[in-house]
């Protein structure tokens, strides 16, 4: 039904490769928990309650299984975003000082959600963010998968045992990036719907 | 249909109550994320279905794994300098229960698709022709260590005996009642070596006298140590680990 009160915001590819991507990265995330703990790499361990696969090899079942699911969907993502021109035209421009600005707003409690179909600087930041730290990710996973196949990979990240730090503190950098991005959608509540309907109100 | 009846309904509504809807649903979504969250922390890889995709996922990157591996990629070799001390002990039991095998009364037993299938003594094997390596042992745990074997190439051990090259799998028994099973292709590898010694000593039994295979293209449950018996066959043989479902292929 063709609303003039609605307008669409989210394409419907957007949307599906989100939610694919949501869903793969909470199994990547929880199950990477469980296979750190096996050899953490810093003085503490995760809470098993947040991991997934209850032990080492379920947790790598996981791990393997779920990636083949991530990087498909981020690869039929990325593709999109750059063809179509969606990245350019939501995540870009971004400069520091907008950036800086929308983030001071933030912090006031007094950046402008009004119009849902244009991000904000500190939007743009941090769906870019997410974007490269998933890239960071797949690549330095598949050193540590791969440190052999894969050695030039790893070489960049100083062999595989740097490349465990890397995948470990860009997932450290992800989570909380997208707990803020969380935090945010629960202090805006409208933008949840949004990203399943892919309808926002039009500004008047 | 219950979806279109909160749309029907919802038309012509204030957009406060409107407003008060999305969140009502927000919230119930939120919470079945948090369920799902929750779901994470249960054996959910317990539930037969999952598991049986789980499984399904594992053997499809046997094959993947398979594709990707390059018989003339090798894995990086270190000066004497990087050797990690003390070289750590790992096996399914510790220690104090490590296997003593006699040297003197050892034979290596082969079976399958073999021309020559007359045992091995140690002396035999210690007179073939000997090759080094420094190589980064990887564990499935996620740690490393480096460390130095020496013994024959099995490519060429493989050649002498006479062993089918074109059979799928090499499969081995342990002394320790342990087992594992390698690809032909890694097997043929240049740097897979069936070794006899670690830091130019004989092989010291917590590192698995009398003799270890040495795979550095595979994680360290790959490695079998107290080789007792080979044999080379086109029937999966699966082995230890393997069976409790860690990835057969575990190249590196």
């Amino acid at each position: 039904m063709e609303d003039a009160r609605w307008v669409n915001i989210h394409p419907l590819i957007v949307r599906i490769t989100h939610w694919i991507n949501a869903f793969a990265i909470l199994i990547m995330v929880t199950s990477g928990w469980r296979i750190y703990n096996a050899s953490p790499i810093f003085p503490f361990r995760i809470p098993d309650g947040f991991t997934l696969g209850g032990w080492l090899a379920g947790a790598l079942q996981w791990h393997f299984a779920a990636m083949w699911l991530l990087v498909a969907n981020g690869i039929v993502y990325v593709v999109y975003g750059v063809v179509s021109g969606h990245f350019k035209r939501k995540l870009l421009p971004l400069t520091p000082r907008a950036l800086l600005h929308d983030v001071l707003q933030a912090l006031r409690g007094k950046l402008a959600h009004e119009d849902l179909s244009v991000y904000n600087a500190a939007q743009r930041a941090a769906y870019l963010a997410i974007i490269l730290c998933l890239v960071v990710l797949v690549f330095s996973g598949l050193a540590i998968w791969k440190p052999v196949q894969f050695q030039e990979i790893a070489a960049i990240m100083g062999g595989y045992e740097g490349a465990r730090y890397v995948h470990f503190c860009t997932m450290a950098l992800m989570v909380t990036i997208v707990l803020v991005h969380i935090a945010m959608v629960i202090l805006v509540p409208r933008t949840f719907p949004t990203m399943i309907t892919g309808r926002a109100r039009r500004v008047s | 249909m219950k979806k279109r009846t909160m749309e029907t309904s919802l038309a012509g509504h204030s957009p406060r109550l409107i407003r008060s809807v999305e969140r009502r649903l927000f919230l119930r979504q939120g919470l079945s994320l948090g369920a799902l969250a929750m779901l994470s922390g249960c054996n959910l890889t317990d539930d037969e279905s999952v598991q049986k995709v789980l499984t399904r996922m594992s053997r499809w990157n046997d094959r993947a794994q398979g594709w990707l591996f390059s018989q003339s990629k090798l894995a990086p070799e270190f000066p004497e300098t990087a050797i990690t001390k003390p070289f750590p002990f790992n096996a399914f039991y510790s220690e104090d229960e490590v296997t003593i095998v006699d040297g003197k009364s050892y034979r290596l037993e082969l079976s399958g698709l073999i021309r020559d299938k007359k045992p091995w003594t140690l002396p035999e094997l210690y007179a073939l022709p000997q090759t080094s390596q420094i190589t980064r042992h990887i564990c499935v745990e996620g740690w490393s260590a480096i460390g130095k074997w020496s013994g024959v190439r099995f490519s060429d051990f493989l050649a002498r005996i006479g062993a089918d090259t074109t059979a799928k799998y090499i499969g081995f028994e342990c002394a320790d009642d342990y087992s594992t099973s390698i690809d032909m292709a890694t097997a043929l590898h240049p740097q897979t070596l069936l070794t006899f010694r670690f830091a130019d000593e004989i092989l010291p039994p917590k590192y698995g006298f009398p003799m270890k295979l040495r795979i550095p293209t595979k994680l360290g449950f790959k490695n079998p140590k107290h080789i007792m018996t080979m044999d080379v066959t086109n029937e999966y043989p699966g082995g230890y680990w393997e069976d409790q479902g860690y990835n057969w292929f575990s190249g590196s």
